[in-house]
């Protein structure tokens, strides 16, 4: 296993900048989620460190040795492919067995390690099938078989289980994780599920047009996000962003818009700066630490009922404020959930992440500014 | 679904118009069905009586027919392989690499291929095979055929490598395979379906030409059957009948069974329509 | 400059280009270039002109085009005339309109009916072009051939028709001949109209007609196009039909490739053949450019004759 660092790393196509000035450092034995919408960069970070792409500006180092000039099969990497690119003319023994066979080991050895490989993956039986003649969930464990047949100093996982129905993806979602605990491998993993880089990533780096927006373990990313686009990306549903105008009254920060009214939140050194620049601030706050309440509340919002989802355990309710934009509530109750027509929520001031007028999160108090 | 009355009978005008188009095609070939097979052939439909293989045995015995099957096999086989090969090489090109003025490449070829046709380059072709010294040679004809048959043979095979997603060699390539490993145990292996409709379409070509070979050929040891089949016309012009029939069932043969293969194979589709 | 990690390099990519490059280089381009050289020379197989010709200027375009012999029968003008008619009934409405038809019939007709048709059809167009000429030949025979024959059952007069309509003869010979590639194309064209327009239209109560204008004509405009051009195309350098009449009558089925084919191989006059193969070049290369520039958007591929 090895680190895998990105130095200055930019690619253009045409005229078109796919990846700008990335600096990133994955460590040795982190799982790496490159998370982000479709055309911000992730898949070309992810071939620029297979070789699959060369950097146009910068550099990029496996195990602390520069890569950038090496060809894919010297980089000491496996990947997983969105398709799988199995070989049609080939069955399972052989496209597993193919990394060894392009290595030059015998046949009997070959197809030895494929068998172990596949019994751990539940394909042995499916050896000599043809991968038309297997389902798409064994088709998936086979490209990851073949990626894992011989051992590799970074694994790389180019969004391998967006083509599998929900049901199979959970499990497979499942399985990696394991892998991951089993193996402690470096990997690196491109996916646009923010549910995925979630549940498998020991680290997130959340990217936006071609740049890393942020990058720090999940838990951070969702507690913490570093703007509102991360804010708006992770979480399902997503974080509330609400605009609001922020005024001190007295000592106090006060918080304002159409059905929102904020009093109780502290007036850090960070808040002060940001008014300093405009009162035009965001508001975040999760759907889950949203409670029923009441306007005396220090901290509420209030709306029309728009929909009432009952998912089992929980409830979204999700109500119109007076400007027509909405807000979720996730209201854990395993009951059905009467609302009335006019609903009141209140939310504590720990559980409310503050934007200033650029998108970028106004940090705690004594936090370091990024 | 239950079709109502009006329905039901404008399907049966339907099936009735196609069946009889279906019959007038069929019309001036249905004399094939029976002439080979009747040693007292004439041009008019007769069912032969008895059946017999005897116009065959004839065929067979006639050296210069054969050896006009023999030369249309020498110069199909000689020109699908040029054509199969080169066309196969320079479509994986312009579709896997990122060589400038790939797109010029193909919109030329393109022009130059439908302008530059047999009865309007007649002359410069038998020209150029005059200045190589060609002129009465196998080698002319594969040459002259293969250079003619290669673009639009590139075109199809570059559309179907197109189709082919990049990642079957990326795969192999992070999997430790160098560019040429990735090219002769990966993609050609997948492009092989694209290569056999691409061969079978230039064979079919080659075999049933006239033009080409008429020119460009002298010796009656090197004709093929296109032209030998004039052998079978007496010294006053007119054909003999018998032979000619079965002669031609023979020659017609192998473009029979490649379309039945490849309709077998990869289901008639129009892109992969064989032209004679 | 950066390495470039594209599947093949630079280098290996100009190597699997050359063969071809070669081949079409010597086969195709240079023909192209060399056919105009040749066309401002006298030029002969045999004689003085073969070894060294002389250059002539337009000679040769001149001789073509004197108005005083311009539509003589056996003449430049006559062929183009006759080739022009010949492109517009057998191409443009024989070979679309048959094919139409037929791909339309085939849509709704029973499977084994389908099959049989196609058949019939496509063997048409599939089999050696000489085959086909000698299956004609026996076909329209004065006395034996299948045609008068069921003239005769049918009790209508036989006639001669190589004799005596040469030019019809080869205009419905080529319809029969190439009918395949139109039905084909349109038959593709059709089965990629999603099956739902047309059950929404039965549901609306259309007929099969109203169903054939309205939806499918419409959504198949590019196909009838590219059609069309293809085939004028193929129709407009077909020598076919010379396996059929060898040009005669007297001249009067002689296409402009078959005259090409005269004057430079019967009569050996390599300059004059040259502007002739000159002329017909320039008109495939309007048809050619009218095709590229709509055939950029996507459009299926042409199988050449």
């Amino acid at each position: 296993m090895a680190s895998v660092e990105f130095h200055g790393v930019t690619k253009t196509f045409g005229d078109f900048t796919a990846v700008s000035a990335i600096d990133l450092h994955i460590g040795d034995g982190d799982f790496v989620c490159l998370l982000g919408p479709s055309g911000c960069g992730k898949t070309t970070s992810l071939r620029m460190i297979a070789g699959l792409e060369s950097p146009t500006v910068g550099k990029v180092l496996i195990g602390g040795k520069d890569v950038t000039n090496l060809h894919p099969k010297d980089r000491g990497i496996s990947m997983v492919f969105q398709d799988y690119a199995l070989y049609p003319h080939m069955n399972l023994a052989d496209n597993i067995a193919y990394p060894l066979k392009v290595r030059g080991e015998p046949v009997a050895k070959r197809h030895g390690r494929a068998r172990e490989v596949a019994d751990v993956l539940k394909i042995g039986e499916l050896l000599d099938r043809l991968p038309s003649q297997i389902s798409g969930g064994q088709q998936q464990r086979t490209s990851l078989a073949r990626a894992l047949v011989y051992p590799s100093e970074v694994y790389l996982f180019d969004e391998p289980l967006s083509n599998l129905d929900a049901k199979l993806r959970l499990e497979a979602r499942g399985f990696l994780n394991h892998l991951q605990r089993d193996m402690g491998m470096t990997a690196v993993y491109v996916t646009h599920d923010q549910a995925e880089a979630m549940a498998l990533a020991t680290r997130i780096a959340v990217m936006d047009r071609g740049k890393v927006v942020q990058y720090a373990p999940p838990i951070e990313i969702y507690r913490r996000p570093a703007t509102t686009f991360v804010a708006n990306f992770v979480g399902n549903p997503p974080m509330n962003l609400v605009p609001v105008e922020a005024s001190i009254e007295g000592e106090a920060l006060q918080l304002r818009t159409h059905g929102l009214i904020a009093r109780g939140l502290p007036l850090t050194s960070w808040v002060r700066a940001a008014l300093s620049k405009g009162n035009k601030l965001t508001l975040g706050v999760r759907p889950e630490h949203l409670t029923i309440g009441s306007l005396a509340d220090a901290n509420s919002i209030s709306g029309k009922l728009f929909a009432n989802e009952n998912m089992g355990p929980e409830s979204l309710v999700t109500f119109e404020r007076a400007d027509q934009s909405r807000v979720t509530a996730r209201i854990f109750v395993d009951d059905h959930l009467d609302v009335p027509d006019n609903v009141t929520f209140t939310f504590s001031a720990d559980h409310v992440t503050l934007f200033d007028d650029t998108g970028a999160r106004i940090p705690l108090e004594g936090e370091q500014r990024l | 679904m239950r079709l109502s009355l009006p329905q039901y009978f404008s399907r049966l005008g339907f099936s009735a118009l196609a069946a009889i188009l279906g019959a007038l095609f069929a019309l001036p070939l249905i004399w094939f069905l029976f002439a080979p097979f009747n040693a007292r052939a004439e041009l008019g439909i007769a069912i032969p009586d008895p059946f017999t293989f005897a116009n065959f045995e004839t065929v067979f015995g006639n050296a210069f027919a054969l050896r006009g099957l023999l030369n249309s096999l020498i110069q199909s086989v000689g020109g699908v392989i040029l054509v199969g090969i080169a066309a196969t090489l320079a479509a994986y090109a312009l579709s896997r690499s990122a060589i400038p003025g790939k797109g010029a490449v193909t919109y030329v070829l393109l022009l130059f291929s439908s302008v530059v046709s047999g009865s309007a380059a007649m002359v410069p072709i038998f020209l150029i095979i005059s200045a190589m010294g060609l002129i009465d040679t196998h080698i002319a004809v594969i040459l002259v055929f293969a250079g003619g048959l290669l673009p639009t043979s590139m075109f199809i095979l570059r559309d179907f490598i197109d189709g082919i997603p990049k990642t079957y060699e990326e795969s192999a390539m992070v999997a430790g395979a160098s560019p040429l490993q990735a090219f002769f145990d990966v993609a050609l292996p997948v492009i092989r379906p694209g290569i056999v409709v691409v061969v079978v379409w230039a064979f079919v070509n080659i075999w049933g030409s006239f033009l080409i070979p008429f020119i460009l050929l002298r010796t009656d040891d090197l004709m093929p059957a296109s032209v030998a089949i004039y052998s079978f016309y007496s010294e006053a012009g007119t054909p003999i009948v018998t032979l000619l029939a079965a002669y031609s069932l023979i020659y017609s043969l192998p473009v029979i069974g490649l379309y039945l293969f490849v309709s077998w194979k990869f289901g008639f589709r129009f892109f992969g329509g064989i032209k004679a | 400059m950066k390495k470039s990690f594209a599947l093949l390099s630079h280098r290996a990519a100009a190597l699997f280009l050359t063969p071809g490059a070669l081949l079409v280089g010597a086969f195709v381009l240079l023909p192209f270039f060399w056919v105009i050289f040749v066309s401002f020379t006298n030029r002969t197989l045999l004689g003085r002109t073969a070894l060294n010709p002389e250059f002539v200027g337009l000679a040769n375009y001149i001789q073509l085009f004197d108005p005083t012999t311009f539509f003589t029968r056996g003449q430049f003008g006559f062929s183009l005339i006759l080739t022009t008619q010949f492109v517009i009934f057998s191409a443009l409405i024989g070979q679309a309109l048959l094919g139409l038809l037929l791909a339309w019939l085939i849509q709704t007709i029973p499977p084994a009916l389908k099959r049989i048709v196609e058949s019939a059809v496509i063997a048409a167009w599939i089999l050696p072009e000489v085959v086909i000429g000698f299956a004609w030949f026996a076909f329209l025979d004065y006395d034996n051939g299948t045609l008068n024959m069921i003239l005769r059952g049918l009790g209508l007069p036989p006639g001669d028709f190589l004799l005596q309509q040469p030019f019809w003869v080869i205009v419905v010979f080529n319809t029969w001949r190439g009918a395949a590639f139109s039905m084909m194309l349109f038959n593709s064209a059709f089965s990629s109209i999603p099956p739902s327009y047309f059950q929404a239209a039965d549901v609306a109560g259309a007929s099969s007609w109203q169903k054939f204008r309205d939806i499918a004509l419409p959504l198949i405009r590019g196909h009838v196009v590219t059609d069309l051009i293809l085939i004028t195309m193929w129709t407009f350098n077909v020598f076919t039909p010379f396996l059929l009449t060898g040009g005669g009558p007297s001249y009067r089925t002689e296409l402009l490739s078959i005259y090409n084919y005269r004057v430079a191989f019967r009569d050996f006059e390599f300059g004059k053949g040259a502007a002739v193969g000159v002329i017909i070049m320039l008109i495939n290369l309007c048809f050619a450019l009218i095709y590229l520039s709509i055939g950029r958007k996507k459009q299926p591929k042409p199988v050449q004759p």
